[in-house]
């Protein structure tokens, strides 16, 4: 780790930066040996797992506070457990559980995402929407205003939903054309370049339709406010079958770490891993983008914060950033419903959260690569 | 060092083949910018032939049209080849840097910190074209020097400094979006505008303080591209070989950073070029190292090229020549990755 270059942050010394990793961390084959002789290192990390998932409760609960009309913390849990028909009750369930619950799943779906598409591409700089999901969306959204005449979130968060998909689908195929196994500098070359042009595209059709141009500024910056709660079930189901197919690539994650040649004689199908984790990527990035907006950065810096403390096994980083993600995301929009009159988008609060907390991460003597 | 590499250069055939493809490469990338920036010269409201326009800048033609090509035209064209080439090389210096192909002068926030200039000076005072230029430079040089020192803790780790830079980009973007989102939608979409890089407007008078600090500057750069490719062989390596090697570093990010803000001080955050001239310059080139002059004539060749269509294939309505880049570089990278993916299945 004392190395004095980025070498985990460059894909084209792969063979190295998996060194590095076999050297600092466990790798996947003998993680159950390492545990072993150690075994109050598990019994920790669970712990301060679930104290951050604690925190992430606690810090729903005071979410359901908060906001233009305060509520008394009784008031919600009488809310939560004996819901009646006044008016403040009616806040609650109506517009404030959901935007929480939004929250909640929205950030774990991003954090997820860009842990496994840092961990897969070997590149610290990725981020969700690497693959082609925002510009996808974005494209899809003012083509949805700009052609359709259609107008406001929830009646375009299908279209950039599909358009993300769509586009991560492309990446995919262009990434991989013709490879034997799937070269992540590719696959990220690839991502930028799609989505350069659909990003281009998008926004010379959206200068030329100014009500597109209007809609695109405000989903761009990302936000949980006037979200319906219809999008909720679509959402939650992405989570779930993101989260399902994160669990089954944890352990390839680990051995993609190494580089794909140790991979491969580790017996592990690397093709088949990446396909996988590609697609849990598109799930979840592709429904949480269309849902809040491109919070990009969320899923970016998410994964840096969680390694902090996981180390560097891949299953138990996913866990942590698929806490401490929402954490980052409800703290976001809370303080934005407070710090100013009207509201703070949660993108933007995220960004000025999110960023320095990166930056004193980035600082610390041992930068943890990826 | 220096004195025993040209007899390198001539003894080892393998470096000596190499060094001929490269300068076939710059010498056929340049002479298509050329054409380009030609094409770029006779085209508009006026349309002008290549034959005409060589013998107008040959000293022929009318009063009227050496105004339009010396007046008019020449600084636009000047602008794309000049800009192309700074932004070409600041890209491969910050690439080979950072060793990492998603690397530019974006990563330490110049770009986001110039566009916050620019919305600064465009919603707060009204913007004039000086006043979102010095707003751009200031935003951009402000932020670079932040990122750089929050990045400093006994020497420039580069992963810290593509961290630091992530984190401080963020929050000007962040910051960016929501200057967009609460001016009017005319503002807005005027510094959108802007905030994709444009040529458009471009004259001599803004031009030439631009020129002044580009080819100097890109002259050094392409000179100090010797310390580079040692510093790519790791730190401790170049410290052998005799390279300083936080002075080393330090001087080229500097010299990037000024490529990048002569252009974009101009002609505003002009995407992509930084990022895919010098991906695509290596492909062509097959070097193992990022070579600087490869990534300059195609960083030259992608931005006159790209001006060409802006102007013309929405025409009379301009584009800014920053939403073609994105689109042009963007088809070609994905163009030569396939290639690659087929010749790989074949071999």
């Amino acid at each position: 780790m004392a190395s004095p270059t980025p070498v985990a942050a460059n894909p084209e010394n792969s063979q190295a930066s998996g060194a590095m990793n076999a050297h600092a961390g466990m790798p996947p084959a003998t993680g159950s040996t390492a545990s072993a002789k150690n075994p109050g290192k598990p019994v920790r990390r669970l712990a301060l797992l679930l104290c951050f998932g604690l925190l992430l409760g606690l810090l729903a609960l005071f979410s359901l506070a908060v906001g233009s009309k305060h509520i008394e913390l009784s008031v919600v849990i009488d809310a939560l457990l004996q819901p009646n028909d006044s008016a403040d009750h009616a806040i609650i369930r109506d517009s404030r559980l959901p935007r929480a619950i939004l929250g909640v799943l929205a950030g774990s779906a991003l954090g997820i995402a860009g842990a496994l598409v840092q961990s897969m591409t070997r590149n610290a700089l990725a981020e969700p929407g690497i693959l082609g999901v925002n510009a996808g969306a974005s494209l899809a959204i003012v083509i949805a205003v700009g052609t359709f005449g259609i107008n406001g979130f929830n009646s375009y968060v299908w279209f950039a939903f599909g358009g993300a998909v769509l586009a991560t689908g492309a990446v995919y195929l262009v990434g991989m054309a013709g490879a034997r196994s799937s070269d992540p500098v590719r696959l990220v070359l690839a991502g930028v370049a799609l989505g350069a042009v659909l990003s281009g595209i998008g926004t010379a059709l959206a200068l030329v339709h100014p009500s597109a141009f209007d809609q695109l500024r405000a989903w761009t910056i990302g936000s949980l406010e006037g979200r319906s709660g219809e999008v909720l079930v679509p959402l939650a189901a992405a989570v779930l079958v993101g989260f399902v197919l994160a669990a089954f690539t944890g352990r390839s994650l680990n051995a993609l770490a190494l580089g794909d040649d140790t991979a491969l004689a580790l017996g592990y199908k690397v093709g088949r891993a990446r396909v996988l984790i590609l697609l849990a990527v598109t799930v979840l990035a592709g429904a949480a983008t269309a849902a809040v907006g491109a919070i990009s950065f969320l899923g970016l810096m998410a994964p840096h914060l969680a390694r902090r403390f996981s180390g560097p096994d891949a299953r138990w980083m996913l866990a942590y950033t698929a806490v401490l993600a929402p954490v980052i995301l409800l703290l976001a929009d809370v303080l934005g419903r407070v710090i100013i009159p009207g509201e703070l988008e949660a993108g933007v609060v995220c960004a000025f959260i999110g960023a320095p907390v990166l930056i004193v991460l980035a600082r610390r003597k041992k930068p943890v690569a990826v | 060092m220096s004195a025993e590499a040209p007899g390198a250069a001539v003894t080892v055939p393998g470096r000596a083949r190499r060094l001929g493809r490269e300068t076939a490469l710059c010498l056929v990338l340049s002479a298509l910018a050329v054409l380009f920036a030609l094409l770029v010269v006779g085209s508009g409201d006026y349309p002008m032939g290549l034959g005409k326009v060589i013998n107008v800048i040959l000293g022929g033609g009318e009063g009227l049209e050496g105004t339009i090509v010396f007046q008019w035209r020449a600084p636009r064209a000047v602008a794309a080849l000049a800009f192309g080439a700074a932004l070409g090389v600041a890209g491969a210096v910050f690439q080979s840097l950072t060793r990492n192909p998603l690397g530019s002068p974006d990563i330490i926030g110049f770009s986001t910190g110039a566009y916050t200039g620019a919305l600064l000076a465009l919603t707060l005072v009204g913007g004039s074209f000086l006043a979102t230029s010095l707003g751009a430079l200031a935003g951009g040089l402000a932020t670079a020097l932040t990122v750089y020192f929050l990045a400093w803790r006994r020497g420039s780790h580069g992963f810290r400094l593509i961290l630091v830079g992530i984190g401080v980009s963020a929050m000007l973007a962040a910051l960016n979006q929501w200057l967009v989102l609460r001016a009017e939608i005319e503002v807005a979409m005027a510094a959108a505008v802007w905030g994709a890089g444009t040529l458009n407007g471009v004259g001599w008078p803004v031009l030439i303080p631009a020129l002044i600090a580009i080819v100097p500057v890109l002259g050094l750069t392409l000179a100090g591209g010797r310390n580079l490719g040692m510093l790519e062989l790791g730190d401790d390596t170049a410290t052998a070989l005799g390279v300083r090697v936080e002075p080393a570093r330090l001087v080229l990010i500097v010299l990037a950073v000024l490529l990048t803000s002569a252009a974009t001080a101009v002609a505003g955050p002009i995407a992509f070029v930084a990022l895919v001239a010098p991906q695509l310059a290596k492909r062509l080139n097959r070097a193992a190292g990022m070579r600087l002059a490869p990534a300059a004539c195609m960083g030259a060749l992608l931005l006159v090229a790209s001006d060409l269509v802006a102007q013309r294939v929405f025409a009379p309505v301009q584009l800014p020549v920053g939403v073609v880049t994105v689109s042009i570089g963007g088809i070609y990278l994905i163009w030569l990755l396939s290639r690659e993916g087929r010749a790989a299945k074949r071999a």
